[in-house]
């Protein structure tokens, strides 16, 4: 019975397996960052309850010991992204959409479909169980810079084990949603009928497609590093702990950063890109209009994808690699605004002259528009060599992207649960619930991550273990770390209220039908739930463009992209 | 041919797309190599990164066997030669020529494996490891993995050669197709070895 | 005999004659790497001769000439991507490469 469902090649189930196994990780790795939490906070203080659980190797007492700080610090980061956001983003919302949207009966490859989630899955466990291998999980930071990481006890063997089992995940993942984009449009599903959403998942699929496998040579490098000697990454005449490493030497710490950040700038648009998809249909739907400039987005994010290949080295400008290097870099990273920039207004003029529904779905995508732009503007600064040097490593960057990924992707990800979740149960979430989630959330999330902005701009390291509190130039700003720390426990607690909702909707909540939004794309156009194996009642068929609301002259305010000729206006 | 979605039938899996010319296998596997040029560009960034701000480099052809790798290159080009042409023989209907051009194939990587292990065993005699330096980090980092991708292809080569031919009694276009797949993954890690071969021992 | 089986004997022969230029190729470029010429005409040579090896088996082997637009897109990107990737790299080390030619590139001052 449950193999069934854990070995179904059908792609509404793994989409289904990629939604609960990626959100278990974004909740572990949020139970990480409010260790984290505690520890800058109240450094040195035993965590109450469950600091006892981490073992006296790790908090002896309660009291965080430094590595063990470092440990979760790279492991939030990690699991975050690779395990949590993306596969959530792209495994689960584009798994079980993109099919239905473009009026497929599956994936292009439904056996490589189901290959990919067990890859994603043992390399989650792979890094799970890297907590417990002798010194503890990699400490190096989501980065895993060399040459830091090659020194690393054993858990950065095993994170790099699981990065590639992760890697090669994404490269089944990214090629079938290229395939099934490119193959399996319904008739009449023409490139510019596409939904904006799948739009948003091919882009995405090709960065994964061609920016992954760089990590997955620089893991391959760096484990030569770590088990067969060799020094990729290790210059002549390094020492440790004042004696000189015993290697051959001539290698170059850059070279790892380089192939990280090839992969690494990419990924912050596969970041980003499928939840601008998830926000354009939520905001089409409810403001009953046509997107405004659909086409302008399509290119923008053409050009987007492309440029975040050429950009990279803006992570890197503190290196010294040369100001040559870094004006060619300050420059890509200057234009590649623009195309954000544009898709950005054009969600924002699309509310113009909207009849806006704020429903939860439109609420949390309403507030991706500001937060998502406050992430974007104060990257700005980060993107320009001379400003980058003093804010580098601070926690102005890490409020910087995590308003890009927290209150951006991840209200994204919340709006598109919130607007999906009928199509897929065949009930409605509590609206009163879901409003207590969003507002609660917004606020939490804003307190704890504009003080970093703040504490950053005054200098505070991020990856400080006692939040700053022995350094003289963090003394002003260093008691923001406690409303922060508040905030984060707040946010854990609302998040109970998304659960209560989930589970009470399931049992109690008010039967959807097929379309209760009143959306024009092909996925209202299934049964609730879709079927299993095939999707649609009658082969689909796309007859227009995908966001025609408000149509004059058609009886309601909205004509399916689906529906035949008997619809249309005469 | 119409989709008929009531039996969950994918569409494209052996007939050609019309408006875009392909099948569904033909553009995966592209895609995937498509993946594989940028895992094995990056290797070669990262050998001439390396080779260009070391102190010292040794001169290749004086550490390596320029003629054993002459004979491996020659080997692997013959064996993506016999491989096109198992190809040409089940489009000319003939699953007994198919088996003899896909055998010569399968040898071809066997014996280019030998050569290898030769190569390797060599080396370690003469006490060269990958942390000797960063050049033999790269050259057994880089033919190691090249080596996996030819292991690889050889038991794709060896399924279609042995169980999977099974499926030319039944679907003999798309049992056609699927050979022609594995081909241009073949094809594939003799070009990531044609440039290899003269990175690796010639420069 | 099948559906859609034909006769592949020309198809066979350029196959072969294929062949004959990737084997002759390869010992041409072995042969000038025993000239020992200096280190950039060597490059130059040896990475031509591999691109033309590598063209031919793209072309015919895996008849990338009769292949259709839609493949030729993402392996067109492929490429500008990979030549990013290996020259923006390469820049990081334009001071052993070009001695110090790139550090005035955009108005700075060399040192």
């Amino acid at each position: 019975m449950l193999a069934k469902y854990l070995f179904s090649t059908d792609h509404k189930v793994i989409g289904l397996l990629y939604g609960f196994t990626s959100q278990f990780f974004l909740l572990f790795g949020f139970a990480l960052v409010l260790i984290i939490r505690w520890q800058l906070a109240y450094p040195s203080e035993p965590m109450p309850l469950v600091g006892g659980l981490f073992g006296e190797a790790n908090a002896p007492g309660g009291v965080l010991l430094p590595d063990f700080y470092n440990q979760l610090g790279a492991m939030h980061g990690t699991i975050m992204v690779f395990l949590g956001v993306v596969p959530l983003a792209v495994g689960a919302f584009g798994n079980y959409l993109v099919p239905l949207q473009i009026g497929a009966p599956d994936m292009a490859f439904p056996r490589l479909n189901l290959l990919s989630y067990w890859f994603y899955f043992a390399g989650g466990v792979t890094m799970l169980a890297s907590f417990f291998v002798p010194g503890g999980a990699a400490m190096s930071g989501w980065t895993s810079y060399a040459p830091l990481a090659d020194f690393a006890p054993s858990g950065q063997t095993w994170w790099l084990v699981g990065m590639l089992l992760i890697i090669f995940s994404s490269l089944l993942g990214a090629l079938n949603f290229i395939a099934t984009i490119v193959q399996l449009r319904a008739p009449g599903m023409t490139w510019f009928r596409l939904p904006f959403f799948v739009w948003a998942q091919f882009i995405t699929a090709f960065l994964l497609l061609l920016a992954f496998p760089a990590l997955q040579a620089a893991a391959v490098l760096q484990a030569m590093d770590r088990l067969a000697g060799t020094s990729f990454f290790l210059p002549t005449g390094l020492f440790q702990a004042g004696l000189p490493i015993e290697a051959a030497g001539g290698g170059n710490a850059l070279l790892w950063q380089h192939l990280f950040w090839f992969l690494g700038h990419p990924e912050v648009y596969v970041l980003i890109l499928p939840a601008m998809g998830i926000v354009a249909e939520i905001l089409a739907n409810n403001t009953r209009k046509p997107l405004w400039g659909y086409r302008l987005m399509v290119y923008s994010i053409f050009v987007l994808g492309f440029l975040s290949f050429i950009v990279w080295a803006h992570h890197m400008f503190l290196t010294g690699m040369g100001t040559s290097i870094s004006a060619f870099f300050q420059a890509t990273t200057m234009i590649i605004s623009i195309p954000s920039v544009i898709v950005l207004s054009s969600l924002a003029l699309s509310l113009y002259g909207g009849s806006i529904r704020f429903n939860t779905p439109m609420l949390f995508a309403l507030a991706f528009l500001p937060m998502f732009g406050l992430g974007g503007l104060t990257g700005l600064p980060l993107g320009l060599a001379a400003t980058d040097i003093p804010l580098h490593d601070t926690n102005y960057v890490v409020g910087h992207f995590h308003y890009l990924v927290a209150p951006g992707t991840i209200f994204a990800l919340f709006a598109g649960v919130y607007y999906w979740f009928p199509k897929i149960t065949g009930r409605m979430l509590n609206e009163g619930l879901g409003k207590i989630h969003f507002v609660a959330s917004l606020i939490a999330m804003n307190v704890i991550f504009f003080p970093m902005l703040i504490q950053g701009l005054a200098g505070v390291n991020r990856r400080l273990w006692d939040g700053g509190a022995i350094y003289s130039h963090a003394q002003p700003v260093v008691y923001l770390n406690v409303p922060m720390s508040v905030a984060a426990f707040a946010l854990a607690a609302v998040q109970l209220v998304f659960l209560v909702n989930v589970v009470y909707s399931l049992v109690a909540g008010r039967v959807a039908g097929t379309n209760p939004w009143g959306s024009t794309t092909l996925e209202w156009a299934t049964p609730t739930p879709p079927r299993a194996h095939g999707n649609f009642e009658h082969p689909p068929r796309a007859f227009r463009s995908p966001y025609e609301y408000s149509v004059p002259g058609v009886d309601g305010d909205f004509l399916p992209q689906g529906a035949g000729d008997e619809r249309a206006p005469a | 041919m119409k989709p008929d979605l009531a039996t969950m039938e994918i569409p494209y899996t052996t007939d050609i797309r019309p408006d875009t010319g392909l099948t569904n296998p033909k553009l995966g596997i592209w895609l995937f190599l498509a993946s594989e040029v940028m895992l094995f560009g990056s290797l070669f960034s990262s050998y001439a990164l390396l080779r260009s701000g070391a102190a010292s480099w040794p001169h290749q052809a004086d550490v390596l066997s320029v003629p054993l790798a002459t004979l491996n290159t020659i080997i692997l080009i013959s064996s993506s030669g016999t491989m096109v042409m198992a190809w040409a023989a089940l489009k000319s209907g003939s699953l007994a020529r198919f088996r003899l051009y896909m055998g010569l194939t399968i040898l071809g990587g066997a014996g280019f494996m030998v050569v290898k292990a030769f190569e390797y065993s060599d080396k370690f005699s003469h006490h060269l490891y990958p942390l000797t330096n960063n050049f033999l980090g790269l050259y057994f980092t880089l033919t190691g993995l090249h080596a996996i991708h030819v292991l690889v292809g050889m038991v794709v080569n060896l399924y279609f050669w042995g169980p999977g031919a099974a499926m030319w009694r039944t679907e003999p276009r798309r049992f056609t197709n699927r050979v022609e797949v594995a081909g241009l993954y073949w094809h594939f890690v003799d070009v990531v070895w044609i440039f290899l071969f003269p990175v690796l021992y010639l420069l | 005999m099948t559906d859609g089986a034909h006769d592949t004997t020309v198809e066979v022969r350029g196959y072969l004659a294929v062949l004959g230029a990737l084997l002759l190729l390869t010992l041409i470029t072995v042969g000038v790497s025993y000239l020992r010429l200096p280190e950039a005409p060597a490059v130059l040579v040896a990475l031509t001769i591999a691109l033309g090896k590598a063209a031919l088996v793209a072309m015919f082997f895996m008849h990338l000439k009769s292949e259709k637009p839609m493949v030729f897109w993402p392996l067109g990107l492929t490429a500008v991507v990979f030549v990013a990737l290996i020259a923006f790299a390469l820049w990081t080390e334009a001071d052993h490469l070009f001695g110090t030619r790139f550090t005035g590139a955009f108005g700075g001052v060399a040192p």
